[in-house]
């Protein structure tokens, strides 16, 4: 006991702080309140690790799965000879078709190209559509269909006798390259990714340019004292979190409506003559644009902050303009940060289904977009279209279509990010 | 603690006459330059002429405005948005402050260097390079950049990785980059704010050999902390202190054998014996 006071007497904070045990003690409390917080902070982690997978499982599990399909006619029953369907020659595929439909849907075929000009597998795909006529039944998931086999199979037999049950993965490549069409088994996305692709196209150079443009007046020229620069800061700010429905408003007052005679192309003569009004891709590309604009120019403006001053000193000490301090200098700095911000802003205008539910994409539409004028459907709306179908087979192709959108995003992050790692390394380096 | 600063008429006079003895001219000629943030003062009434080809050294307490006083000469203020000037400053008889004056053109003819070593996230040569070439350099690059770096004393030590980041240099060699880049563009006068605080002592000597020879070609204007060091490399210096404002002035301005072995000012000598500051 008096070794310990002569020890605290000589500390400096003269016997108030615990010593010895006591203060090993509270050592040994504060660690352990420390480790507590961390294993709060690993739950938050593992929790949406366990969201993620659980909303990966669920999207997997509907993509991939065994069908129950019933035919109007057994393909076997067409062969001629022996010889299966699909290795027949054109001419007898031809002859099925003939004697299959009625006279009128030839007609109506041979109008629309004649025969002599078709290829055989596309009178295949004729045939199986209007003879053969493929119904689904009911799909199985993923789980289901591994794990569950017997049951699957059993359940096929019992409900459906004479159905044809088989594994299917609904994301096949003829799903990416075929059109919407009302029969599941032959509905494929080519155009929402036609039309994604072409309304983020127009998103980025439309909000791109203007964006960091903004950024760089707000940041390098902009008086920031002055009210109007701090009005104009806080709007933009207030921008970033309105909902993206009023943008879609926005988008069909002014691009759709106001705008109608430029968006619909009439103004070039060179509209979609069965539409004709300003449900278009480039009022999308636009609506959108408006959407992320604050996003980029908040991001942009984040970037060129962060650009150290003593680069911009180091520049103008030289007898640099203002302008040439920003193109040589604060730009390279500040372009991946840039980037980073553009990619989070694109992906979100991938995703965006409310606004263009409102700007007017179309619902149903099988005819691939042909420039900024036409007509459109994208990713997240055909999902949302085929999410809210009554048939449960519907609901497989959207997760297919999801998956699709993913690899859509994931792709066009990947591009960015290696275009940010370019310029990062071109400022160390180059 | 507060000394009693008013400002003597013959602050500016006895510098005048010491220097009368010399050959020279006055690289630059400040009169009445006052320097204000907002309605902060940060410095006022700087009388001072900075004679040509020569080693100036700034020295004083920190927050005396001795950087301030340095980047009036180039015009570097004008960066801060809420910076105002008074008075005039002189640039062979032309006021840098007048209205027909670019303030681009002042930076061209007035170089400078920081405290902190800041070579642009590029390549050694493109680091000398880019500043003559913004600024309409027609001869031959690659001959121009070796000159430069032969003039800061770093070309022996990077001739053979000029295609790699000035990044990866030292930060002893990352300043004399700066230096040969300042110099690149042909300056008449270098101002220098602290080049040597970041370095170590054998760094810091190079530097100021450095400065010795560039002072026969060049006016250097230099801010320091050290005043060892001041007093091994300047041929005139000049204290700055604090009043109780805040605000900084010019004390003192001479030769610097006369500031620091008799100065005519009681606040010189206690700052640079050590009493206060």
């Amino acid at each position: 006991m008096a070794l310990d006071q002569r020890q605290t007497a000589t500390q400096p904070a003269g016997g108030l702080m615990p010593s010895g045990p006591a203060y090993r003690e509270q050592v040994v409390t504060r660690q352990r309140r420390g480790r507590r917080w961390a294993i709060i902070f690993q739950a938050a982690m593992l929790s949406g690790i366990i969201a993620l997978c659980a909303l990966l499982f669920n999207i997997l599990n509907q993509s991939f799965g065994y069908v129950a399909i019933i035919n109007n006619i057994d393909p076997a029953e067409l062969a001629i000879d022996g010889v299966p369907l699909d290795e027949l020659t054109k001419d007898q595929l031809v002859g099925i078709l003939e004697a299959n439909v009625s006279a009128g849907l030839m007609r109506r075929y041979e109008h629309d190209m004649p025969f002599a000009q078709r290829t055989s597998e596309n009178v295949h795909e004729l045939i199986l559509e209007r003879v053969v006529e493929p119904q689904v039944q009911a799909t199985w998931g993923l789980f289901e269909s591994v794990f569950a086999r017997g049951s699957v199979f059993a359940e096929a037999e019992e409900r459906f006798p004479g159905s044809d049950v088989y594994f299917r993965s609904w994301l096949t490549t003829s799903f990416i390259s075929k059109s919407q069409s009302s029969e599941p088994l032959r509905a494929g996305v080519r155009t929402a990714i036609f039309g994604s692709l072409w309304v983020v196209a127009i998103t980025i150079l439309f909000s791109f340019p203007i964006g960091v443009g903004a950024a760089i007046y707000l940041e390098e020229y902009a008086h920031k004292e002055r009210l109007i620069n701090r009005l104009i800061q806080t709007n933009i700010n207030n921008l970033a979190g309105v909902p993206s429905i009023i943008y879609g408003m926005l988008g069909l007052a002014i691009f759709v409506r106001i705008l109608e005679v430029f968006t619909s192309g009439a103004f070039l003569g060179i509209g979609d003559q069965s539409t004709a009004n300003g449900r278009t891709i480039i009022s999308a590309g636009l609506t959108l644009g408006l959407l992320i604009l604050p996003l980029i120019i908040i991001n942009g403006q984040e970037a060129i902050r962060a650009v150290p001053n003593s680069l911009r000193q180091a520049g103008f000490g030289l007898g640099a303009t203002h302008w040439q301090v920003i193109w040589h200098h604060v730009l390279p700095s500040a372009m991946p940060g840039i980037l980073t911000g553009t990619i989070l802003a694109i992906s979100r205008a991938i995703g965006e289904t409310a606004p263009l539910v409102v700007v007017g994409a179309s619902t149903f539409i099988a005819l691939d977009p042909s420039g900024p004028f036409s007509k459109f459907t994208v990713l997240p709306i055909q999902i949302y279209q085929w999410t809210s179908r009554p048939q449960d087979e519907f609901r497989n192709l959207a997760a297919a279509a999801i998956l699709v959108l993913l690899v859509l995003l994931l792709t066009m992050n990947a591009s960015a990010v290696l275009l940010r790692n370019h310029f990062d390394r071109g400022q160390a380096n180059a | 603690m507060t000394v009693a600063l008013e400002r003597p008429a013959q602050t500016q006079s006895s510098q005048s006459a010491a220097y009368a003895n010399g050959t020279g001219s006055f690289a630059i000629e400040a009169g009445g330059m006052g320097v204000y943030y907002g309605n902060f003062c940060a410095v006022r009434d700087v009388d001072m002429r900075v004679p040509t080809n020569k080693i100036t050294a700034i020295i004083g307490p920190s927050g005396c405005g001795k950087s301030t006083v340095l980047r009036c000469f180039n015009r570097m203020n004008d960066l801060i948005n809420s910076a105002r000037i008074e008075g005039e400053v002189l640039f062979q008889g032309q006021n840098i402050y007048d209205d027909s004056v670019d303030p681009v053109e002042v930076r061209r003819r007035i170089g400078m260097v920081f405290q902190k070593a800041n070579p642009f996230p590029k390549t050694i040569y493109e680091n000398v390079a880019w500043g003559t070439r913004i600024n309409g350099f027609r001869g031959d690059m690659d001959e121009m950049v070796e000159k430069a770096l032969r003039s800061a004393a770093l070309w022996d030590e990077v001739k053979d990785k000029l295609q790699q980041s000035a990044l990866g240099l030292s930060g002893g060699q990352q300043q004399r980059l700066c230096i040969a880049r300042a110099i690149a563009v042909e300056p008449e006068i270098i101002l220098m704010d602290e080049p040597a605080s970041a370095l170590d002592p054998i760094a810091t000597l190079r530097i100021e050999d450095l400065m010795k020879e560039l002072s026969e070609k060049y006016t250097i204007i230099v801010v320091t902390h050290n005043m060892q060091q001041a007093a091994r490399i300047s041929d005139f210096t000049a204290f700055f202190s604090v009043d109780e404002y805040r605000t900084g002035n010019l004390i003192e301005f001479d030769e610097t054998e006369k500031i620091f072995t008799n100065p005519s000012q009681k606040s010189t000598e206690d700052y640079i014996t050590g009493r206060f500051g």
